[in-house]
């Protein structure tokens, strides 16, 4: 949490004085000062409500001391307090005594026994033996909320957390309260499950057993629990979580409180894609295609396999016919390991991280960046994005939280209602293809219509575009339409906008980190173009690409055409996730070799030669970037199945094979060696990426400041938990479960006095540190595709549950997961005849059949089709080489 | 025995059969207090009724004039809502205003509203009160079609809409917080108040400053307005100023409401007066104990028969609780118990209505209510413990810690420090008849 504003204030507390902060209240001023008033309510992060009690403090009033809760009230000038007075105890183990007269004390089989803030207090308070003769409560134990969450009635203690976190701070106020007296519970609406995408995190503060989580519940006890800090990869925005394993299984992440980011949240896909890594169906044993039927081998066989198909393709067709798809899986380190593997061994610039559904990489690296506290600051924020709720859910809470806590106003473009739209300030709903129409229109003034967005709709956005320091939230509203036109229109907005910036919404999670390590055409580690790395990256790996490579549809296009001799998918699945599945099919079976590096065997991976497999999250170090270009840590808890590597391992295996060695042996020597080279990571060394003062990352380029705060960490700090240190003295009631010993992700070994610290000088032998990327828009007048009446525009973007390999093999999700649908105005399902939850024949680039939806948040004339659902889906209908897309729907 | 001759303020209208009608109301003076009151400055009719010094007839007995004056220096919009949500056992009083003179009620809105700035007028009548509802809402339509609701009220340019809203049926909602928590549609869970800055009269319904007047209140306000403030103040003594009707109900021979002026009336006038409840009836025609003012109030025995019916004279006495301090005329109740009334099983059922009625939002209260329910239906029942009686007094010190009067503000609102009350007091008052339900395992009334 970050030190609170507001005036200075002194207090005395239990005698002695003490400094607070006007609006602060006595609890949270009290524990700044080392003073730990028991709670079960308050929660940090949400509003006080004073249901629980425990908090009842001493304050001296005008007519003497009385009992008050120091979670509401605030502190005062001279106010006296005292937290340990023979009232305040009574008071204290009379709520305790309360607390347990109905809760069944089963912790035997309570899955909180052993982190259990009540089980706690309990022991350090309670008396030994209850005073309560009667019959306690009962309910039928435990009723599910939804899918992935139960409730044990029995056990809750009505503290009003888990109703609050859904209600406030996730804006689906899907359960409250029920019933009166001491037959108050939590419940759901009558058949409306609590069907939050939030839901794991009333699990992660519920201070008693009540919530439990289905992936969790009786899988291990705390006390079995080992733990380390690590970093969400499930999407980019970089949730900080603590993970934590029994017997070599993930068992739970838990969210930690990182103030830039997540504020203790996660999404329930992050919380439980654990399940993924714990699969008993990832790929242990590199396999190599022997007589048609992959074989199991030992690495040395396959890696000389890969090599010679690649080595082959090099020597008889040039570097440009090997390809590189994916790597947004990787870390860091991982990620500048293939790229110079890619570029600086093999010699192909044809690498994308992306795969046709993502942003020009010199856009993203190129445009001025803000962080996700700067658009919550910003004088207002350009939603140009998909549905964040679907795709970077947390970013969506701490935008939400900007939009109803701070009245910053969201100016939403999308061709679709998304989560975020009822909290916009306005909406210009526009068609396909004509979106940088609509921004060339908003910025210019005009009146006019832009297709379906109104003269009056610009008129409602403009008055909050004028102020300088607007933060345009940029991605890819709809994968139905090229990139070209949305990259057009934000390279307008951030030359039209004074002083805008880009907080770039590009969805998987270190695709910021592969692109800043060089994983896409025309650029190098470091943020800089290919031109003006070439000498400086020379100097170091002796080759560099000669020209400018295909992008991932490039890429997929000519190995369609069979002039891609060695296609290397890295964690890549084209075949679900290109926004072209006619394109993806013919490129697969039309390239030549295709060497897989993956965790599971996935349907692009069919016809594979060779395929080697990588470790997961949690199963390496390393380091990932996140939208905001925050570089934090990965932790490692477990060693990966069977004998799958690190992907940088395979890397250097595959250099060292195909002539061009690393010295790298260690990952840090490539923490080290990006540091060295890749300018926007310059300054970036282990020393400031394993301070404490930067547990919640460090954005890159760094700022001068950050290397000043990086106080080292000592060799006796190491797995040391601080109460003194610059993250807060952890709180076990506001995140029950999380271990006291914490772990830095990255192996911490004690640094040596000097090693890992200082950068390197500015200049190479000679060759300058090339400088970074600006991005310069193209000019060039929007072009809008033509339309007609007898066809709907197609709109796609992902759900948050789809059929992506993650989440079809974490069992708790991947019943969640949706059929294919096609949601249309009800007007236009009117206009054509065409009646709501019927059957119906889309066509576009193939035919599909799929289920037809009406949906007011869909604008007429457009037609959305979630992307990636089982079967045939979005992606069939898509030709990526279009402007727009259109269907025709039938009735069967 | 004094029987005074103050005037009839709020009951002056009943003797009619149809006093609940615009007809009678016109014939009977109506709406002329709404006439003089819009020629006036509001802040003129504010310091009438501050001058009137009436203290809120709805149970916590705060200055009327005062709540207003706190709300007019707020910018707008105001709202008033008027809480006609009784629910407390044995009060009834709110009931017969709404039922037999709701124009009276309405009247006394309007001049408040009028008064205070407030554009909007909730007038929250208790779910149950089904012809009380009936009659408010055909009343209002009555006042609409006057013209004494809605645009330029009698060409004066003031306008104010008023609505009947029905409670849902939860005693917590009569507590004002509650009240306005279910009337902007949500479940009612008492507020957090931080006197002074977080009250309703601050940060009211839809968070706007809002006066919160009881029925009985606003039935007031014509009169003041018609007679002035200094002819209300000269009724009763020191702060309790006007006439109040009283509940009188139990084992009195003439249960009802009675309306008598403040302080120069004792209980034992209310009791025993012909006029009034005409004296005990029953048993041996001997009071055993009474409660002087809603089932949350500590209780009084024959020895505080001679105590004037006002608010300060009531909390200031010497009462029966472990911790001192007297009791409180509240919601104007007075439960009366003859002497073949058993206190245990008195006590347990009001012990058993606070743990039905308990919101569930702080736990003293969720969990203490029930389990000091559990506790006095075993001893009544005949499982008594003689360790109980300390539990008892224990488990209700940790939810009204010092167990004395006032009470100490230990949970959001005050259901949870009154709750235990009642049993507190028979304990201290009828410890023997608790230890012959332990030792002889039953209830000796039968």
């Amino acid at each position: 949490m970050a030190e609170p504003k507001g005036v200075e204030v002194t207090i005395n507390l239990d005698g002695r004085e003490v400094k607070a902060r006007e609006g602060e209240v006595i609890i949270a001023a009290a524990e700044r000062a080392g003073v730990y008033v028991p709670r079960f309510c308050y929660h940090p992060r949400m509003k006080p409500v004073g249901m629980c009690r425990m908090c009842l403090v001493d304050v001296t009033g005008p007519r003497g001391p009385m009992l008050v809760p120091a979670c509401f009230i605030e502190v005062a000038e001279g106010q006296e307090i005292f937290t340990d007075t023979p009232r305040v105890k009574k008071a204290q183990d009379g709520v305790l005594e309360f607390l347990l007269v109905n809760h069944p004390l089963d912790c035997p089989v309570c899955d909180k026994g052993g982190e259990c803030p009540l089980q706690d207090q309990t022991l350090a308070f309670g008396p030994g033996e209850t005073r309560f003769v009667e019959e306690k409560r009962h309910f039928e134990k435990p009723i599910p909320l939804s899918p992935l969450v139960l409730l044990d009635r029995e056990r809750c203690i009505q503290c009003a957390r888990c109703t609050r976190f859904a209600d406030e701070i996730a804006g689906d106020p899907l359960i409250d309260f029920f019933n009166r007296g001491e037959r108050t519970e939590v419940a759901t609406y009558p058949d409306h499950p609590f069907a939050s995408y939030f839901s794991g995190n009333t699990v992660q503060i519920c201070p008693v057993g009540a919530l439990t989580a289905v992936p969790y519940r009786f899988k291990a006890r705390p006390w079995d629990l080992e733990q380390v800090e690590s970093t969400c990869t499930v999407c980019s925005v970089g949730c900080r979580m603590a993970v934590q394993s029994s017997a070599n299984k993930l068992t739970r992440y838990i969210g930690l409180d990182s103030e830039p980011v997540n504020h203790s949240w996660l999404c329930d896909k992050g919380r439980f894609s654990f399940e993924a890594v714990n699969n008993e169906g990832r790929l242990t044993s590199p396999q190599v295609r022997k007589s048609g039927e992959l074989i199991d081998v030992v690495w040395g066989e396959a890696l000389d396999a890969a090599a010679t198909a690649i080595r082959e393709a090099r020597d008889r067709f040039g570097a440009g016919s090997v390809a590189v798809l994916g790597g947004a899986r990787l870390a860091n380190e991982d990620a500048y390991a293939w790229t110079k593997l890619a570029k600086g061994v093999i010699g192909t610039d044809s690498v994308d991280a992306q795969l046709g559904d993502g942003l020009p990489a010199e856009l993203v690296l190129g445009v001025p960046r803000a962080t996700i506290e700067d658009a919550c600051n910003a004088p207002a924020i350009v939603l140009l994005a998909p549905d964040l709720k679907e795709e970077l859910p947390v970013l969506y809470l701490r935008l939400r939280a900007a939009a109803v806590e701070r009245g910053v106003p969201i100016i939403e473009i999308a061709p679709r209602a998304t989560g975020l739209t009822k909290y916009a300030r306005a909406h210009l709903g526009y068609r396909p293809g004509e979106v940088a129409a609509v921004v060339a229109a908003l910025l210019s003034g005009s009146s006019a219509d832009v297709g379906p967005v109104t003269g009056a709709d610009f008129e409602r956005a403009r008055p909050f575009l004028s102020q300088p320091g607007v933060v345009i939230v940029a991605g890819r509203p709809s994968l139905a339409e090229p990139a070209g036109g949305v990259a057009d229109a934000i390279a307008a907005l951030v030359a039209g906008l004074p002083d805008a910036r880009v907080l770039p919404a590009l969805r998987r999670g270190n695709v910021l980190g592969a692109l800043d390590m060089g994983m896409a055409p025309g650029v190098l580690p470091g943020r800089v173009s290919l031109d003006d790395g070439r000498h400086w990256f020379d100097q170091e790996w002796g080759v560099v690409p000669e020209e400018r490579g295909n992008d991932a549809l490039g890429i997929l296009a000519a190995a369609a055409e069979g002039k891609v001799q060695a296609l290397i998918l890295l964690g890549a699945d084209p075949m679900a996730d290109a926004p072209d599945r006619e394109l993806a099919r013919r490129a697969l079976s039309g390239a030549g070799t295709v060497i897989g590096v993956d965790l599971f065997a996935t349907a692009s991976l069919d016809h594979a030669d060779v395929l080697l497999p990588a470790a997961a999250f949690a199963e390496r170090p390393g380091t990932t970037t996140n939208i905001e270009g925050r570089v934090a840590r990965l932790g490692q808890k477990l060693t990966p199945p069977g004998v799958a590597w690190p992907d940088w391992m395979i890397a250097a295996e595959l250099a060292a094979r195909l002539g061009g060695g690393f010295t790298a042996t260690t990952i840090d020597d490539l923490t080290d060696e990006i540091q060295r080279l890749a300018p926007s990571h310059h300054g970036l060394t282990r020393a400031v990426l394993g301070s404490r003062n930067h547990r919640d990352g460090v954005v890159v380029p760094l700022d001068p400041s950050v290397e000043a705060a990086s106080a080292p960490i000592a060799a006796s700090d190491v797995g040391a938990h601080d109460p003194q240190g610059s993250s807060d003295p952890i709180d076990p009631a506001a995140t029950p479960g999380l271990l006291e010993v914490e772990e830095h992700g990255v192996p911490v070994t004690a640094l040596a006095p000097g090693e890992g610290a200082a950068p390197d000088a500015d200049s190479n032998e000679g060759v300058e540190r090339p400088p970074l990327l600006t991005y310069t828009s193209p000019p060039g007048d929007a072009v809008v595709p033509p339309h007609d009446a007898y066809s709907l525009r197609l709109v796609s973007s992902r759900s948050l549950y789809d059929n992506g390999t993650m989440t079809q093999h974490a069992p708790s999700m991947a019943g969640l997961a949706g059929d294919v649908e096609v949601h249309v105005n009800p007007y236009d399902l009117e206009r054509l005849g065409v009646r709501s939850g019927g059957s119906v024949r889309l066509i576009g680039r193939t035919r599909i059949v799929a289920n037809v939806v009406a949906d007011e948040r869909v604008p007429r004339g457009n037609a959305f089709v979630a992307f990636n659902t089982a079967g045939l889906g979005a992606a069939d209908l898509i030709d990526a080489s279009l402007p727009a897309n259109d269907v025709r729907m039938e009735t069967p | 025995m004094t029987i005074t001759e103050a005037p009839k303020i709020v009951t002056s209208r009943l003797r009619y059969e149809d006093s609940h009608t615009l007809d009678r109301y016109l014939a009977t003076g109506g709406y002329e207090a709404l006439r003089k009151a819009l020629t006036m400055a509001p802040e003129a009719i504010q310091a009438e009724v501050e001058t009137a010094g009436i203290l809120g007839r709805g149970g916590a007995g705060f200055p009327a004039g005062i709540k207003w004056k706190t709300t007019m220096a707020l910018p707008g919009p105001h709202y008033l809502v008027v809480n006609g949500d009784e629910s407390e056992p044995a009060t009834f009083k709110d009931h017969m205003l709404v039922e037999r003179d709701p124009h009276q009620v309405i009247e006394g809105a309007l001049i408040t509203a009028y008064a205070t700035g407030c554009e909007r007028i909730f007038l929250y009548v208790r779910g149950e009160f089904a012809l009380g509802l009936e009659r408010m809402q055909a009343a209002l339509n009555d006042a609409y079609k006057f013209g004494a609701v809605g645009r330029d009220i009698f060409g004066s340019g003031f306008s104010v809409e008023a609505v009947v809203h029905p409670g849902a049926g939860a005693y917590i909602c009569g507590e004002e917080t509650a009240l306005l928590e279910s009337l902007e549609g949500k479940r009612g869970f008492p507020r957090i108040k931080v006197p002074p800055k977080i009250i309703p009269a601050t940060v009211g319904v839809y968070n706007k400053p809002t006066v919160v007047n009881n029925v009985e209140t606003m039935s007031n306000i014509p009169w003041i307005v018609m007679n002035g403030g200094a002819a209300f103040a000269a009724l009763g003594a020191g702060r309790s100023t006007g006439t109040r009707i009283f509940s009188l109900s139990g084992h009195v021979k003439r249960p009802g409401n009675y309306e008598v002026e403040m302080v120069k009336t004792t209980f034992r006038d209310l009791i025993y007066a012909p006029v009034y409840g005409g004296g005990i009836q029953g048993g041996n025609n001997e009071l055993k104990a009474f409660i002087p003012g809603g089932a949350s109030s500590p209780w009084f025995g024959p020895q505080h028969l001679d105590l004037p019916l006002g608010q300060d004279e009531v909390a200031q006495a010497q009462g029966t609780l472990p911790g001192g301090g007297g009791s409180m005329l509240g919601s104007g109740s007075i439960v009366v118990m003859n002497d073949a009334t058993c206190p245990v099983r008195a006590a347990w059922r009001l012990a058993r209505f606070f743990a039905r009625e308990s919101c569930g939002q702080c736990t003293p209260c969720r969990e203490g209510t029930g389990w000091l329910d559990r506790i006095m239906f075993r001893i009544e029942s005949g499982s008594g413990r003689m360790e109980d009686l300390d539990l008892l007094l224990d488990v209700s010190d940790n939810i009204a810690p010092g167990l004395a009067f006032p009470y100490p503000m230990t949970t959001i609102c005050f259901l949870g420090p009154s709750s235990p009350m009642p049993i507190c007091s028979a304990l201290q008052m009828f410890r023997d008849d608790f230890l012959v339900h332990i030792k002889d395992g039953g209830c000796p009334y039968g």
